[in-house]
């Protein structure tokens, strides 16, 4: 139930506008509600959408339509550079207090990843700002969630103040900030307890925690699959302590992430953080145009890029270009492709950043499976020098070696040396595209090499 | 006699069999009660706002579905049913409109399938309950307050810690085993979550327990190594009792949005999810997205999660439901009735 991103859903609508040279009143009025539906789905809040399609219509209205692009994709960008804008500026750095040590109180409903994102936040601090954390244990209700904390404490080597569930928060904090002081930490995260927004008794607990000494930092911890209940939350919490930031958890997973939107708009507060998996250390800074193409459902090609700059050698890069070209790619270099893309993480989400993916026949369903990878490389290991370089001299006896060896089975071999030698004209025919000019490109093979 | 008549008199009949239906439905009612004063009051409002049924007001109508996280398509069939509906009884006044849009609500609710909202268990023989779902929906608490209820109808209950990677988990489980008086199998934080389902159903099987409810860590329906993982998870319990497990609950936070479709959808290819339990249902303002899920992938929703307290847990049943949202709109109506009848 993969949703249509907003650049697929326009291409309808744009049939008809297609050569016109101003984007007319009507033409926005059309493809507005096209954006109100896509915003709709990533779950924007349906009021902060009606405000967003005025403005970007008003703003849409009577503009040239580029020489480079066309309408729909004008009016895509728009769109996009008015959500970014909304989204606010990047990276917002954390307040620290002049006097240490600085308070950093976590809030959020049940379950929005509360105590996970302390253990992260501590770990940013320390490794990033060069800071001492302590971390506290004020989540008296929630059974074991003291455990959680230390436990997460114990794995990061993190100090983790903690007096068990029969002292009130407050005190718990009191006497935390105290220690602090003592032991010279400079920096104190209060881990809290899930609460309704709606819960007042608890939420009067959270002001008396914030009594005790003026937090620098109050962040809202919430999930980024939250719905159209978004607003109401951050409004509360906001209303009610003041939070001084957002942090937007779970955003590994495939939700359009609307929520962002919405919070950053009825709060006015910055989205500090984003967390992107369950290790310590996947608490990343927020960018507000990734974030916009992920509303819009258009793929989340900075981060790709990112992570295979992270992982691409260069050098190694052009070389293997070179090779494309002139056809002397090798199960070798091969080899070497396949490590480096485990390297980058688990294909499928790979697969999902890239914009589109969900139109190219054959990957909208691909189950990635990380086992035929090592299948293929197995094969490629029992393989001698020479086979490696020139694959054509594998017969009969050959083959039957190589499935021994690799514990696959002749077809195994079979399918993968079709694999790659589709691969190899694809290669072909990329390169030659770069050089002549863009044509519309197929990518055949590529969905069917790991499944 | 209006639909909501109808519907309050079975709610709050005065036999003594529906006196507990009653402590039910009012335990809805003050679960849902921020739910039913948002809807509601909007529903109302509206009603109030336009008196003629016209395109603005099936617009806005749209609108408060939407608010509710009913999500796009199913409030467009929802709309274009209910629109078929005005023409064909010649609707003119919005009073009235209340109870064809109730009546709409729970025909999708129970969109031409039997009710099979209560667990499928075995009568004699271990039954085996996995729970599944993404990070932080409630699965470890759902299963405590699960474990007291079934304790409660007489059955010898275990638990399985198979949330073996995080942090705290298994003494989660462990201390809701204690509060409800049930043993719990576990072994340590990072074990093969397999091998503790495969030394739970063996334990359960000789030492005679009646169910065997199963905790498995929340993972994101997107990660397909944690998806596999699930399925072995399944696969080794099956491999031990044939028929198990006998129901797959998926745990979904009512908060969730949209995305919530795609969980259910994710998790039934993987796990054969049999049933929902909806989470958080006390706080949210929200819930709309049960309609779209019955509506389009047709898992029940079992059980709601209406607040924190072991006995929290109640059976979902849709017409109670909806007459929780409903249940302000019914007392307006009446009084209406009444009004007109003097």
């Amino acid at each position: 139930m993969a949703f249509e991103g907003l650049a697929e859903r326009l291409q309808g609508t744009l049939q008809k506008i297609k050569g016109k040279g101003k984007i007319s009143e009507a033409d926005v009025k059309e493809m507005m509600r096209e954006v109100r539906y896509a915003l709709l789905e990533a779950d924007v809040n349906l009021k902060v959408v009606k405000e967003f399609v005025k403005n970007v219509s008003d703003r849409a209205v009577g503009q040239d339509v580029m020489k480079s692009l066309t309408p729909g994709q004008q009016v895509v960008k728009i769109v996009k550079d008015e959500l970014t804008e909304l989204m606010g500026g990047e990276q917002s750095q954390i307040s620290f207090s002049t006097r240490p040590p600085t308070v950093i109180m976590m809030v959020g409903l049940q379950g929005a990843g509360k105590t996970t994102t302390t253990g992260k936040l501590a770990n940013v601090l320390r490794k990033k700002y060069n800071k001492k954390p302590l971390l506290v244990a004020a989540d008296i209700y929630r059974p074991a969630a003291v455990q959680q904390l230390q436990t997460i404490g114990k794995q990061l080597s993190l100090p983790v103040f903690a007096l068990g569930t029969d002292i009130s928060p407050v005190e718990i904090v009191k006497q935390a900030i105290e220690q602090a002081k003592e032991e010279h930490h400079d920096v104190v995260i209060i881990d809290t307890a899930g609460r309704l927004h709606i819960d007042e008794t608890l939420m009067q607990e959270l002001k008396d925690i914030r009594a005790i000494k003026e937090p620098d930092e109050v962040f809202l911890v919430v999930d980024a699959m939250t719905g159209q209940d978004a607003v109401n939350v951050a409004n509360n919490f906001n209303e009610a302590i003041g939070i001084t930031g957002v942090v937007l958890t779970k955003l590994d997973g495939d939700t359009r992430g609307g929520a962002a939107l919405s919070i950053r708009s009825v709060t006015q507060k910055p989205i500090k953080f984003v967390g992107m998996g369950e290790k310590m250390d996947a608490l990343e800074p927020f960018h507000p145009e990734r974030m916009a193409s992920r509303i819009l459902g258009m793929g989340d090609m900075m981060s790709l890029i990112e992570k295979a700059q992270a992982n691409v050698d260069e050098e190694r890069a052009k070389e293997l270009e070179e090779k494309f070209r002139t056809q002397s790619f090798t199960f070798d270099d091969f080899l070497e492709q396949i490590g480096q893309v485990k390297q980058m993480g688990p294909l499928d989400e790979i697969l999902k950043m890239l914009p589109g993916a969900g139109k190219i026949k054959g990957l909208e369903n691909a189950k990635v499976d990380e086992k035929q990878m090592d299948r293929v490389e197995a094969i490629i290991y029992s393989m001698t020098t020479q086979e490696k370089t020139t694959p054509e001299i594998l017969n009969g006896p050959r083959k039957k070696r190589i499935a021994k060896g690799s514990g696959t089975s002749i077809q195994d071999i079979n399918r993968l040396l079709k694999q790659f030698e589709d691969m190899k004209k694809m290669m072909k025919q990329m390169t030659n595209m770069q050089q002549k000019g863009k044509k519309k490109m197929k990518m055949p093979g590529l969905d069917s090499l790991f499944k | 006699m209006s639909f909501f008549k109808k519907f309050k008199e079975k709610m709050l009949g005065s036999t003594p069999e529906a006196e507990e239906t009653v402590s039910i439905t009012n335990k809805f009612k003050e679960g849902l009660s921020k739910t039913r004063n948002q809807f509601t009051s909007k529903v109302n409002d509206l009603v109030a706002k336009y008196r003629k049924v016209d395109e603005d007001f099936f617009e806005e109508l749209e609108e408060i579905l939407l608010q509710a996280d009913v999500g796009f398509e199913t409030v467009t069939e929802l709309m274009d049913s209910l629109r078929f509906e005005v023409q064909r009884k010649n609707i003119k006044n919005t009073s009235g409109i209340q109870s064809v849009i109730s009546e709409k609500l729970v025909e999708i609710y129970n969109a031409g399938e039997d009710d099979v909202t209560e667990l499928q268990l075995e009568e004699s023989d271990l039954s085996v309950i996995l729970f599944v779902g993404v990070n932080g929906v409630g699965k470890t608490t759902t299963i405590g307050k699960l474990a007291h209820r079934l304790k409660g109808e007489g059955k010898n209950v275990m638990l399985a810690a198979g949330d073996t990677f995080r942090a705290g988990a298994i003494e989660q489980l462990q201390v809701w085993g204690d509060r409800v008086g049930v043993e719990v199998i576990k072994q340590s934080e990072g074990s093969d979550p397999a091998a503790v389902m495969y030394d739970a159903v063996r334990a359960a099987k000789s030492r005679g327990v009646d169910v065997l409810i199963c905790d498995t860590a929340g993972r994101l329906q997107n990660k397909v190594n944690l998806m596999n993982e699930l399925e072995k998870i399944h696969r080794v319990i099956s491999r031990e009792i044939p028929n198990a497990p006998h129901e797959v609950l998926l745990a979904l936070d009512a908060t969730t949005g949209q995305n919530a479709l795609v969980q259910a959808q994710t998790f039934k290819e993987v796990t054969n999810v049999t049933g929902i339990v909806l989470t958080k249902l006390d706080g949210t303002a929200k819930g709309g997205i049960v309609l779209a899920i019955r509506n389009k992938l047709h898992i029940p929703v079992k059980f709601v999660g209406l607040g924190e307290q072991m006995d929290d847990l109640q059976p979902f049943d849709a017409e109670k439901y909806v007459y929780g949202l409903f249940a302000d709109g019914l007392d307006l109506e009446e009084a209406e009735e009444i009004e007109s009848d003097k």
